[in-house]
C-alpha cells in the first residue's frame, strides 16, 4: 500500500529468503555428510544410474586396473627415499625418532632380546658418528681394504671346523674355543636396516659382526656384565652411541654387587683400553686368524681383564661358605 | 562343471537328434577350449603382491612369507587390524552357525583351507559344540606351508583341545588342487584370509566345488574393497604406516608389504561373488564388514 509498508514487505521477503537459503545449506551439508555413513542405497542407486554396478562397459575394467596401478605404486611410495641396498628400509625423521624412543626403552627393559638393542644401534647410529668411523678406516691400510673387499664374517667364511683344529694360542682356536663356551654363533648377526648411505651400512654391519671378537679376545662372557664392558670398550674405542648410551644406562639396572664390579674394574679397565688401544675397526679378523693371541694382543695394545665368570664364581662360593657356615649354628 | 554339460547332452537328445547334435558341438567347443587353454600362451607370470613373477615362483614366496611370520601371525593380525580381526571372525562363524544338529544322524565335515594357524577351524569345532553340542564332527585343517600348520598344532596342543584328536586332521595341502581330499565329502569349506594368496583364485573355487558334497557351503572371508570414500582414504594412509610398523615390531617389513599389496590386488566384492558363480557355486552372496574393509562371501553346491 504505501510505500513505507512495501519496503517493509520487501525487507521481509529479503529475510525470508535468507532463512531459507541458510536452511537448504544446512539441508544439503547434513545430507552430504550423512550418505558418507548411512547413503549405501542412494550411492547404490546413483551407480546403478551411471551404468557403473550391472552390464559394465569394456572400459571399466581398463579404468578399474588403472586406479589399482596407482593405488599400488603409492604404496610403494610410502617411503622418502628408493631403498638403497637389499633390505634398506628408509625413515623419515619422525620416524628414526619414534624408533630410538621405542627401542630405548625395550632395550633398557628387555636386554636380552637381541632385536631391540639392534634396532637401538641403526636408529642411534648418527651420520657423523658413521662419517668419523669411516674416516678412521679410510687413514689405515688394513682399513681400506676391508673397505675395498666388503667381507661377510658368516660360519662359512669363517670355516669353523678348521679353526677348532688350530693350535691353542691362536686367535682362531680363541675364537672358537670361546663361541663353544659361551654357546653363540656368527651367523646371529641381524642384517642392517635402517641405515641410508649404503657404505655406512657395510661398516655398521661389520661393528656388529666384529662384536663376538672383542668378547673372544678379552675373555668377556655374554652374560649382562660382560656385554656392558663390550660396549664400554667399543664406545671409547669407536665412539659407537648406542655402546656410551648402553654403558651409563644399562648399570643402573643391575644389583649392586654386579654394579660394584663394573665401576671398580671392569668399567675403568674397558674405557682405559679403548681409549689407549688400536682402532679396533681396521683389524682384519679373518685374515689372521692363525696369528698367536698375544701377540695380537701386545700389537693393538689391549690387556684382557680378570675373568669374569670365574670372578662371580668366587663370590658365589664365599657366599654359599658364609651360608653353610652360619646355618650350622641355627 | 564338465560332468553337468554331459548331463544337459543327455537330457536335450530326447527331444531330438537336431537338438542333440547342436548341444553336442557345443559341448564339443568346451572342450576343445578348455583344452587349447592348457597348451596355448596363457599368461606365466602372475603378481605377487606389486612384482610380477614367474607362475610357479609365487607360490614359494608366499611360502616364505609366512614361514617367516609363522610364529607371531596373531601378533602381525592384531597390529594390522588393531584386534578388530577377532570380532571379524566371530561374526564369521557366528553367521555361519554350523553344527549337527540334534535330530541328524551324521556328523558334518568341515575343511579349513590355509588355516593353517587354527583359529578358525577350532572356532568353528567350539561354536557347534557350545551351540549344538556336537562333539562328533570332523575337521581338516589344510595349508600349504608346514610352519603354519605346526603353530596350529602348538596351540592345540597348548589350550589342551583338539590335539591328537580323531576329529581333527592337520594335512600339509595346496588349496587349488587338494590332493588327499576326496570329492563331494565335505559339507563345509571355508578359508579365511587365504584365498588371496592362491596363484590361481578360479582354480582354488573349483577345487572348493570339487571337494564339497551337494548341499555344501563355501564360506570365504577375504579383505575387499572398501565402500567408504572417507574410511578409504584413512586405510589407504593406514596401509602405508603398517610396513614400517612390522618392520620395528616384527622386524618385517617385507611381508607386511606383501601383505598389503595383495590385499589392494585382490578383486572386488562384486567380481569375486560372480567368480564363484563362475565356479558353479548358487545363492552365492556376500556380507561387507567395517565398511568393505572384509567381506564373507558364500555359495552353495546344488
Amino acid at each position: 500500500m504505501s510505500f513505507k509498508s512495501l519496503r517493509l514487505q520487501g525487507f521481509l521477503h529479503l529475510k525470508h529468503s535468507h532463512q531459507q537459503q541458510k536452511r537448504q545449506f544446512v539441508v544439503a551439508s547434513a545430507l552430504t555428510l550423512g550418505s558418507l555413513i548411512f547413503g549405501r542405497n542412494a550411492k547404490l542407486a546413483d551407480a546403478i544410474d551411471n551404468g557403473d554396478l550391472h552390464n559394465k562397459n569394456e572400459d571399466y575394467e581398463l579404468k578399474r586396473k588403472e586406479t589399482m596401478e596407482n593405488r599400488i605404486k603409492s604404496l610403494q611410495n610410502s617411503r622418502p627415499v628408493a631403498p638403497r641396498y637389499e633390505g634398506h628400509v628408509p625413515l623419515y625423521k619422525a620416524e628414526k625418532l619414534l624408533l630410538t624412543i621405542i627401542s630405548g626403552l625395550k632395550s633398557y627393559y628387555h636386554p636380552e632380546d637381541g632385536n631391540n638393542i639392534v634396532q637401538l644401534g641403526e636408529a642411534t647410529a648418527f651420520p657423523f658418528f658413521l662419517e668419523n668411523l669411516k674416516k678412521t678406516m679410510l687413514s689405515d691400510a688394513t682399513g681400506r681394504k676391508i673397505l675395498r673387499e666388503r667381507p661377510d664374517i658368516t660360519s662359512e667364511t669363517l670355516h669353523m671346523e678348521d679353526l677348532a683344529k688350530m693350535a691353542e694360542n691362536t686367535l682362531g682356536y680363541t675364537y672358537y674355543k670361546w663361541l663353544k663356551k659361551e654357546g653363540v654363533s656368527p651367523d646371529t648377526r641381524a642384517p642392517v636396516t635402517y641405515i641410508d648411505d649404503p657404505t655406512h651400512a657395510f661398516i655398521f654391519k661389520r661393528y656388529r659382526q666384529c662384536h663376538d671378537f672383542y668378547h673372544a679376545i678379552n675373555n668377556l662372557p655374554i652374560i649382562i656384565e660382560g656385554e656392558i664392558s663390550v660396549k664400554a670398550l667399543e664406545a671409547s674405542n669407536l665412539g659407537v652411541p648406542m655402546a656410551a648410551l648402553g654403558t651409563i644406562l644399562a648399570p643402573l639396572r643391575l644389583r649392586p654387587a654386579q654394579r660394584n664390579r663394573l665401576y671398580e674394574n671392569y668399567l675403568p679397565w674397558a674405557i682405559k683400553t679403548g681409549l689407549t688401544c688400536k682402532p679396533l675397526i681396521n683389524v682384519y679378523w679373518e685374515k689372521i686368524l692363525d696369528k698367536d693371541i698375544n701377540e695380537l694382543r701386545n700389537e693393538l695394545g689391549i690387556t684382557p681383564p680378570p675373568d669374569l665368570r670365574e670372578v662371580r664364581n668366587e663370590r658365589l662360593k664365599h657366599n654359599r661358605e658364609l651360608k653353610m657356615k652360619y646355618e650350622s649354628f641355627e | 562343471m564338465v560332468g553337468s554339460k554331459a548331463y544337459n547332452v543327455v537330457r536335450i537328445a530326447k527331444f531330438g537328434p537336431i537338438r542333440a547334435i547342436r548341444s553336442l558341438s557345443q559341448t564339443a567347443r568346451v572342450f576343445s577350449s578348455s583344452s587349447s587353454n592348457i597348451g596355448s600362451s596363457e599368461p606365466q607370470f602372475t603378481h605377487f603382491g606389486s612384482q610380477t613373477v614367474p607362475k610357479d615362483e609365487k607360490e614359494k614366496l608366499v611360502g616364505n612369507v609366512f614361514s617367516s611370520v609363522a610364529s607371531k601371525y596373531d601378533i602381525m593380525n592384531d597390529v594390522m587390524s588393531l584386534g578388530i580381526h577377532r570380532c571379524w571372525k566371530d561374526r564369521f562363524i557366528n553367521k555361519l552357525d554350523a553344527g549337527k544338529r540334534p535330530n541328524s544322524t551324521e556328523p558334518l565335515h568341515f575343511i579349513d583351507v590355509a588355516g593353517g594357524s587354527g583359529d578358525i577351524a577350532f572356532g568353528l569345532l567350539d561354536h557347534a559344540e557350545e551351540k549344538f553340542h556336537d562333539t562328533t564332527s570332523t575337521m581338516d585343517i589344510v595349508d600349504i606351508n608346514a610352519d603354519m600348520l605346526k603353530e596350529g598344532e602348538k596351540r592345540a596342543l597348548n589350550q589342551k583341545k583338539y590335539f591328537n584328536d580323531s576329529r581333527v586332521r592337520f594335512l600339509v595341502q595346496n588349496g587349488e588342487t587338494l590332493d588327499q581330499i576326496k570329492s563331494n565329502s565335505k559339507d563345509i569349506y571355508t578359508v579365511s584370509f587365504g584365498i588371496r594368496n592362491f596363484t590361481n583364485i578360479q582354480a582354488g573355487l573349483d577345487t572348493a566345488y570339487r571337494v564339497l558334497k551337494p548341499g555344501g557351503i563355501f564360506y570365504c572371508l577375504e579383505f575387499s574393497k572398501i565402500e567408504n570414500p572417507v574410511i578409504d582414504v584413512v586405510y589407504q594412509q593406514w596401509s602405508k604406516v603398517l610396513p614400517v610398523m612390522g618392520s620395528f615390531i616384527a622386524n618385517d617389513h617385507d611381508s607386511y608389504q606383501y601383505l598389503v599389496e595383495s590385499i589392494e590386488r585382490f578383486p572386488d566384492q562384486e567380481t569375486f561373488k560372480s567368480m564363484i558363480e563362475k565356479s558353479g557355486f548358487q545363492c552365492a552372496g556376500y556380507e561387507s564388514l567395517t565398511f568393505g574393509t572384509c567381506a564373507i562371501h558364500w555359495g552353495v553346491k546344488v
